[in-house]
């Protein structure tokens, strides 16, 4: 299977809407949102059937049992995450828990015990031929590479025999991108023209280039900012990292968008440039012992 | 005062309203919690920064106490400890300062050691007080370096305090928000907004706190946003209109309210706004 | 010598899991007996430092090199210290790769990928 992900680094570029736009273009028969944080994508393609759902457990979490509870505050005092409070009774704050098991360990009563925690929700949908795998991380919950993992693990396994797939990926530059990361054929890259969007660019084209994954760039709203657009182009030029092309800002994209509709539904400015870029990607992605890897 | 900034994603304009109403607001303190990526500092270009580093415990161990029962090794539950050819290792940025492995060695063989994870800076920008937490890469969380930004500004309760959070709503966030007085919530108007705004929603009701939504990037026509707010009957607290010079100036990382006297107006309006919401809160809480 | 495999399932047939630290199991296959055994891989469902705690398993085993497609920066720190060689598996056939390892056609794994950093679900 030849996946691609796209990425952005700062969030906000406008990531999904260019990952709904390729499904689309591409009919793609595997598709994954690796955004557990905040996924959008289930938003835009549609799904005609109810997804399987499957718990994700992350760390256990403590509980105090306060029928055995002796209020000796060993527990308390050896936390490091401020988890244990005690008005009154004993009690463990789930949400500041990193699930250590200092306090069972220090419990001279066996009063505390780790207890598994779902920390999000996998959901698959399969509808006729297509497989659509994501995933919701419960409020509180850390960011998860692993989850990240997981909802790849599923769309791979429920579409073992599609020959390529396309993956929303996490946003920022911390650990579910490099889990979004392991294992994909290339990264596009969706980058936008502000300062503070080249620095998060320039930090996800070193870490893509650490798993030598094959890296290329697309810029989204170019025209808000031109002087920016270039520094980006000139960047690109000087790493050697493909441009795959410019999209304008368009009033017509967010229409779509609000419509349930992607910007290559509609015959707009931003979705004719999509359309040229994906051509771009899957000659890239498809290129004759193009990759580094192998 | 002080007042949380959030978002359910980044790129809404959360750092757009904290960095301005900070600076609308004349004399106050602005903090950027999002340590991954802060991004304030290069709107406000502080001077004369002091920095401060954030430490946190880990272990190391005394090879020649350690009798290699391995309890440590088998007791930590993010697997940072291997024993190897009649060798502990410790992997530091696997570790989350439990301290569990040194209350367990029984030969007392563990001792801790203070660990950088990160820095705080302070600086001046006119009359804004620029606090920025910034995390080292790889460093398995920025909850030690928030904590340290928002206490170093707690008995300053009278000083109004914008606090830039991490966007989403995962417990760095909750880390953020947890001694604001007030939230905004920053919400783009597309169906993705909706979808965000409805996690930090959520996340805010959890909490208990007084909030108010800024629509941002405001168009003609529908703002599902918008239609989300009158639906859950949550206040509006401002608009801030969608404007390609707003957006020129943010993206060099310009901010707004020193460039342009009507952006001044339109964050003042916001902040008086804001200021009349926390008042209100206040007095029919007490 | 000892060779382990990260494997989807307990056969001889089974495929390589394409991940080291969350393997299912993992097959130890003895080069001069030709015995192999399936170990089940604790660390699989680790929301955290998987690779190490995978890579302390294969070294607790004697064994001497592991057959990978890949393998993060932690485990390959453990298995260093430990001096076990790691080299990249060829196709998908666990069998296969240890015939292919016998006759010399592997490479050590030159490509160790940043870890996780154990940003387990918390």
């Amino acid at each position: 299977m030849k996946q691609l992900l796209i990425l952005s680094g700062k969030g906000g570029t406008g990531k999904t809407t260019i990952a709904s736009a390729f499904i689309k273009l591409s009919k793609a028969k595997a598709y994954a949102d690796c955004d557990v944080d905040a996924p959008n994508l289930h938003l835009i393609t549609k799904q005609n059937s109810p997804p399987k759902k499957t718990d994700y457990y992350g760390l256990p979490k403590a509980e105090i049992d306060i029928e055995l509870c002796i209020e000796c505050g060993q527990c308390m005092q050896n936390c490091r995450f401020e988890a244990i409070s005690a008005d009154g009774k004993y009690k463990v704050d789930p949400f500041a828990c990193e699930g250590c098991g200092v306090c069972e360990l220090v419990c001279p009563v066996e009063a505390v015990t780790l207890k598994p925690a779902v920390a999000g929700e996998l959901l698959l949908y399969t509808d006729g031929e297509k497989v659509f795998s994501t995933a919701q991380l419960k409020m509180g919950s850390g960011t998860s590479g692993m989850l990240v993992t997981e909802v790849k693990k599923q769309m791979k396994s429920a579409a073992a025999d599609v020959e390529f797939a396309i993956i929303d990926g996490s946003p920022g530059i911390g650990c579910p991108v490099i889990a979004s990361l392991s294992g994909v054929d290339m990264v596009l890259i969706v980058a936008e023209p502000s300062i503070s969007g080249i620095s998060d660019m320039e930090r996800i084209i070193n870490t893509a280039a650490k798993f030598g994954v094959k890296t290329a760039v697309c810029i989204n709203k170019f025209d808000t900012n031109m002087q920016n657009t270039e520094k980006i182009e000139n960047f690109c030029k000087g790493q050697g990292i493909s441009l795959l092309g410019r999209i304008p800002f368009d009033l017509d994209a967010v229409k779509a968008i609000n419509n349930g509709q992607t910007i290559v539904d509609i015959d707009c400015a931003s979705g004719a440039a999509v359309k040229a870029i994906y051509s771009k990607t899957m000659e890239l992605l498809f290129e004759e012992g193009g990759g580094l890897r192998s | 005062m002080r007042i949380a900034v959030l978002s359910g994603k980044g790129g809404t304009g959360k750092t757009l309203v904290s960095v301005n109403l900070a600076a609308a607001a004349k004399i106050s303190t602005y903090i950027d919690c999002d340590v991954e990526e802060p991004n304030g500092h290069l709107f406000f270009k502080p001077e004369n920064i002091q920095e401060e580093e954030v430490h946190v415990r880990i272990p190391k161990v005394d090879g020649k106490l350690c009798n290699g029962c391995r309890k440590c090794v088998d007791f930590c539950k993010f697997n940072a400890l291997a024993y190897i050819k009649d060798k502990l290792i410790i992997f530091e940025d696997i570790c989350h300062s439990c301290g569990g492995c040194i209350l367990l060695c029984p030969e007392k063989a563990l001792t801790e050691k203070e660990k950088v994870i990160g820095k705080i800076q302070k600086g001046a920008s006119d009359q804004v007080t620029v606090y920025t937490g910034i995390l080292n890469t790889g460093e398995p969380s920025g909850i030690p370096i928030i904590k340290k930004l928002l206490n170093e500004n707690k008995p300053e309760r009278n000083k109004t305090i914008f606090i830039d959070c991490p966007p989403g709503s995962a417990c760095i966030v909750m880390e953020s928000i947890k001694d604001a007085d007030y939230c905004i919530l920053v919400a783009e108007p597309t169906l993705f907004g909706v979808h965000n705004l409805n996690m930090v929603y959520e996340l805010v009701k959890l909490f208990n706190k007084p909030f108010g939504v800024v629509l941002n990037k405001c168009l003609d026509g529908e703002n599902p946003s918008e239609q989300f707010c009158i639906e859950k009957n949550i206040k509006i607290i401002g608009r801030i209109p969608f404007d390609s010079a707003l957006g020129m100036l943010n993206s060099n990382a310009e901010i707004a309210v020193r460039k342009s006297e009507r952006y001044r107006t339109i964050f003042s309006f916001l902040l008086e706004a804001v200021k009349k919401e926390v008042h209100h809160e206040t007095t029919s809480n007490s | 010598m000892k060779i382990a495999i990260p494997v989807d399932e307990k056969t001889l047939e089974s495929n390589v899991c394409v991940s080291f630290g969350r393997a299912p199991y993992f097959l130890i296959y003895d080069t001069e007996t030709k015995e192999s055994i399936f170990l089940d891989n604790g660390a699989a469902a680790s929301t955290g430092g998987a690779g190490i705690k995978a890579a302390q398993t294969i070294v607790d085993n004697k064994v001497n090199a592991l057959l990978t497609p890949r393998c993060g920066e932690n485990a390959a720190n453990v298995l260093k210290s430990a001096d076990i060689k790691i080299y990249k598996t060829a196709g998908i056939s666990a069998k296969k790769n240890i015939d292919d390892f016998i006759s010399g056609k592997l490479s050590l794994l030159d490509e160790i990928h940043p870890g996780f950093h154990g940003h387990g679900g918390n």
